[in-house]
């Protein structure tokens, strides 16, 4: 053996090394777009339905997100997760129109629909109704509301859908890429937990119990949580033979200065957030909150160089990545432009009851989200077995 | 290039040490066995290569383990894993990826390989393990075997010097074993690649060895030597070794090549009786399809179980029409007919991944089936309620973990009894019948593989169901625990219970089985006598059957008696 010191990189593993060539485009993941690009993308389109309650508006976001999701989304467990995204955009819209029905809505209407018998209060309850008048105007408005938040789910749901995001965290810097991988394996722990819990009910079947009902799901708990605490600690064992948490040597200077950039970055950054927040502080916020931001970055760098960790294929941000993310950029910006310019079209008014138009110059900033679905590659279609 | 110095190890909470006197070198590029009964010690010592013991497990390391000059007391498992790739027992717990290709990258990324060289390694790692169809495939997705190959794969992209194998068959069906050790060996011969490897089928893995290191016992030193040598003495030893010792052949044959040039005199032997045991073979199928009660009369605690000769008119214990089942886009099973009658046994065969889960799962009712019909003892599994289930079939699941649930074996078998409606005191008169020497207040997951198999097949049994169900019955069994089991079978299939098991043991299967039914795709592509249909395959034939063919031999016991 010719080292038995943490030299981490080259020597110890056993074969020549390639010929340092810069990597070529074969060595990264050029047919996929980078995540952090279909994440930018997706919430600026959760950002873009936050500055609006018009429906028109809001279902145009939605059949966007939703094309590009049809049409891009990879072949990979997390993108089923679309499906229950919709489903709690959906109960999330009836939840908020039962509440406008049975607590009453704040807003003022006069085209009662339905009375329903109020419950009376106590005195110390007052503010709060149960039952009485439904007004078309009250549940319109909760309609609205409710619409709104429904589509940022969904768009939360879209970028899950077509970017899982434990691809998104290998995108990390290699000083935080550690802290990924435990957020990563604890994400797993939770569909792991539930397999197990399924598993389990249908074995109680075997012992002529029935696989159904509360008390099942009680009794199988106990057996779950062990056999998910064992395994936790499989799997911990399995990466530390595996090399996770290595680190290479590094000069103590190095390691002075990274400590000493990033505390005094994070310093810098609360020292300026505090400035722009404060009135007096006009003066030096912008400039400490951004020397702050560059000395954490440049922290976060050179604590890098303690991980001898490489990247296998890295997702590129390229141009496509760029166009793709700034589509999204643009339909949140100009909404945003939209929402104080032109306020009456993007708010449309419950009092007095007015059909909602479809304003044309946000309804064509919106269509620009649409760019991905001809930009961002197709996934390969793949066979399920 | 692995050296033990006196090593024994015990851990915490334990008086004695688990291992002792363990002290032994595997040079460089040697492909070194690790043998011996469950329980002695043998993923102690694998675990201590790479230092998991006692860096993780805790407890108390004494002497020296040096893997490649470097010692494991002053260096961490991570820091050994550019010279140590160890694959455990269980795949599922070794992914930290959820992608093929991302999992094979993993280790070479923690070492910090150049992505130029990493590509191309995941690349020749797809094609030397076959993995190159799946390689966007999530892990979750996989069979049992492919699952097997992705770990192993992920563990020798980082090029190891040292490979720690912990059962690496265990869960593979034969094909897929072979294919694995193939690869293994491959390693060996071409790169230089040393391995350690434990394995309890020593049928499939012990030609391929340069020494074993047999465990004799727990806390006992290990023997070193030769795979001839060692088999000589050995307390485990696979049918082949079986045979050679029966026959008194010196050294020792361990291939079934070796075994079948010096067979000509026993097969001239045996050429006279080969009539008679294979009539008895063909009677033995028959009589059970007779549902006559076969071999020793049934003992007490069978004696309550259905003889089919009291209720001669009652339904069979299963009977499937036509089921095809349908389970997420994926045809599990089609077409499938299949009649068990009572003291029947039979044995399910086919690769991983050919529906043999899913046709038990179908008659216990944990499956509904998409089209067809299954009866068991005339009632439709998925429509019964499950209290009236256990009365009809019994599954011992794959891993019989699930069906456990209590803290002591105590409270299990009380839970069982009140359960199946049993007199008190039934189950646990049956768990010291299969095994006796568990305490009551043992937790259950304190037990061995085989000792917590033996508490499940009591919990099923308990019910007393005609139908008994076995998935995958021998995994993590040792050859005692093993012909344990085979004896209870035997049993319980002589008191009237048929039984099915789902298995990739073909010597499990030449031991137990009346009939073979062998799985392909979802279907069923034979169905016969276990002599006819496992002698003509070459995959499922047992050794003794590969030896002495073509007479029609399964077991060294059959040939015992042939000759005694």
């Amino acid at each position: 053996m010719r080292s038995f010191g943490r030299t981490g990189i080259s020597t110890e593993s056993g074969t020549p090394q390639a010929p340092a060539i810069a990597p070529t485009p074969r060595h990264q993941r050029a047919a996929q777009l980078h995540p952090g690009a279909w994440w930018l993308w997706s919430l600026s389109l959760g950002t873009a339905a936050t500055r609006t309650t018009n429906p028109l508006l809001l279902a145009l976001l939605l059949t966007t997100s939703a094309y590009v999701v049809a049409t891009h989304r990879a072949p990979t467990p997390t993108a089923r997760s679309y499906t229950a995204f919709l489903k709690l955009a959906l109960a999330v819209l009836l939840i908020r129109l039962l509440f406008a029905v049975v607590l009453g809505s704040p807003v003022p209407g006069t085209q009662v629909i339905v009375t329903l018998p109020e419950v009376p209060l106590p005195h110390w309850a007052q503010g709060i109704r149960l039952g009485g008048r439904v007004t078309a105007e009250g549940l319109l408005f909760a309609l609205y509301d409710g619409l709104k938040l429904a589509t940022l789910l969904v768009c939360v749901g879209a970028a899950n859908a077509l970017a899982s995001p434990t691809r998104l965290l290998k995108s990390l810097p290699g000083a935080l890429y550690e802290m990924g991988v435990a957020v990563v394996v604890a994400l797993a722990f939770a569909p792991n937990l539930i397999a197990d819990v399924q598993r389990l009910r249908a074995a109680r079947r075997l012992r002529g119990r029935p696989d159904r009902g509360l008390r099942g799901l009680l009794q199988v708990g106990l057996p779950v949580l062990e056999g998910a605490l064992e395994r936790s600690v499989a799997l911990a064992a399995a990466m530390d033979a595996r090399g996770y948490g290595r680190t290479a040597d590094v000069p103590a200077s190095v390691r002075r200065t990274t400590t000493a950039l990033t505390l005094g970055g994070l310093l810098g950054v609360c020292a300026g957030t505090y400035g722009l927040l404060t009135a007096a502080g006009g003066t030096y916020g912008l400039p400490f909150l951004l020397t702050g931001l560059a000395a954490a970055l440049a922290g976060l760098r050179l604590g890098g160089r303690r991980s001898p960790r490489t990247r296998y294929r890295p997702d590129v941000w390229n141009v496509r990545a760029c166009l793709v993310a700034a589509s999204g950029v643009a339909v949140a910006a100009l909404l945003t432009v939209a929402a104080s310019t032109d306020p009456t079209a993007l708010h449309p008014s419950t009092i007095p009851l007015v059909a909602p138009s479809l304003p044309l110059w946000p309804a064509a900033a919106v269509l620009l989200g649409l760019l991905p679905a001809f930009l961002a590659p197709t996934p390969t279609p793949k066979e399920p077995s | 290039m692995i050296r033990f110095q006196d090593v024994s190890v015990t851990y915490d909470g334990a008086t004695e040490p688990t291992v002792r006197g363990v002290d032994f070198e595997v040079p460089e590029g040697e492909l070194v066995l690790l043998a011996g009964p469950s329980g002695v010690g043998k993923s102690t010592v694998l675990g201590a290569v790479s230092g998991l013991v006692p860096h993780f497990t805790g407890g108390t390391l004494r002497g020296r383990v040096t893997v490649a000059g470097r010692d494991t007391s002053t260096h961490k498992p991570r820091e050994l894993a550019d010279v140590v790739g160890t694959v455990g027992q269980d795949p599922l717990s070794h992914f930290v990826t959820d992608t093929v290709e991302d999992e094979l990258a993993y280790g070479m990324e923690s070492l910090g390989l150049p992505p130029a060289v990493m590509r191309r390694r995941v690349e020749e790692t797809l094609d030397l393990l076959g993995l190159a169809d799946l390689r966007d495939r999530p892990i979750a997705t996989l069979s049992g075997g492919q699952q097997q190959r992705v770990a192993i794969g992920s563990v020798l992209t980082p090029h190891p010097r040292v490979l720690v194998l912990d059962e690496p068959t265990s869960a593979l069906d034969p094909a897929a074993a072979e294919e694995v050790l193939a690869v293994v060996q491959r390693l060996v011969h071409d790169l230089g690649t040393t391995v350690l490897m434990a394995e309890h089928r020593l049928e499939r893995v012990i030609q391929y060895a340069d020494q074993v290191a047999l465990l004799p016992g727990p806390g006992e030193a290990p023997v070193l030597g030769s795979p001839a040598e060692v088999m000589a003495v050995s307390p485990v030893y696979p049918p082949v070794v079986g045979l050679g010792r029966l026959a008194g052949w010196s050294p020792l044959p361990l291939t079934v090549r070796d075994a079948r040039r010096r067979a000509g005199g026993l097969r001239e032997r045996l050429e006279e009786r080969q009539g008679d045991i294979a009539f008895e073979g063909r009677a033995a199928a028959t009589s059970a399809g007779l549902s006559e009660p076969v071999g020793a009369p049934p003992r007490r605690w069978f004696r309550r179980a259905p003889k089919a000769q009291d209720t001669p008119r009652s339904p069979d214990p299963a009977e499937v029409r036509a089921l095809a089942v349908r389970r997420a886009r994926v045809q599990a099973l089609r077409h499938v007919d299949l009649t068990v009658t009572p003291g029947e046994t039979v044995a399910l065969m086919g690769r991983n991944g050919a529906g043999k889960s899913t046709l038990l799962n179908t008659l216990v009712g944990l499956v509904e089936p998409s089209s067809g019909s299954v009866r068991v003892g005339g009632a439709v599994p998925h429509r019964t309620a499950p209290r009236d289930l256990v009365r009809r079939v019994g599954l011992a699941p794959q891993e019989p973990r699930d069906l456990l649930y209590a803290d002591t074996v105590a409270a299990e078998c009380t839970a069982a009894d009140r359960d199946a409606g049993a007199d008190p005191g039934t189950c646990r008169a049956l768990v010291s019948d299969l095994l006796p020497g568990i305490t009551d207040g043992t937790h259950p997951r304190d037990l061995s593989e085989g000792q917590r198999l033996a508490l499940a097949l009591a919990v099923v049994l308990t019910a007393r169901p005609p139908l008994l169900l076995l998935d995958e019955p021998t995994r993590g069994l040792d050859y005692a625990a093993k012909s344990r089991l085979v004896t209870v079978l035997r049993e319980l299939a002589a008191a009237g219970h048929a039984i099915v098991l789902a298995t990739h043991d073909v010597e499990l299967a030449a031991e137990l089985a009346h009939r073979v039914v062998l799985l392909a795709d979802g279907e069923v592509i034979a169905d016969g006598p276990t002599a006819e249909v496992v002698v003509s395959s070459p995959s499922f034939a047992p050794q003794v059957t590969k030896i002495l063919a073509p007479q029609q031999w399964l077991t060294v016991a059959q040939v015992r008696r042939a000759l005694a």
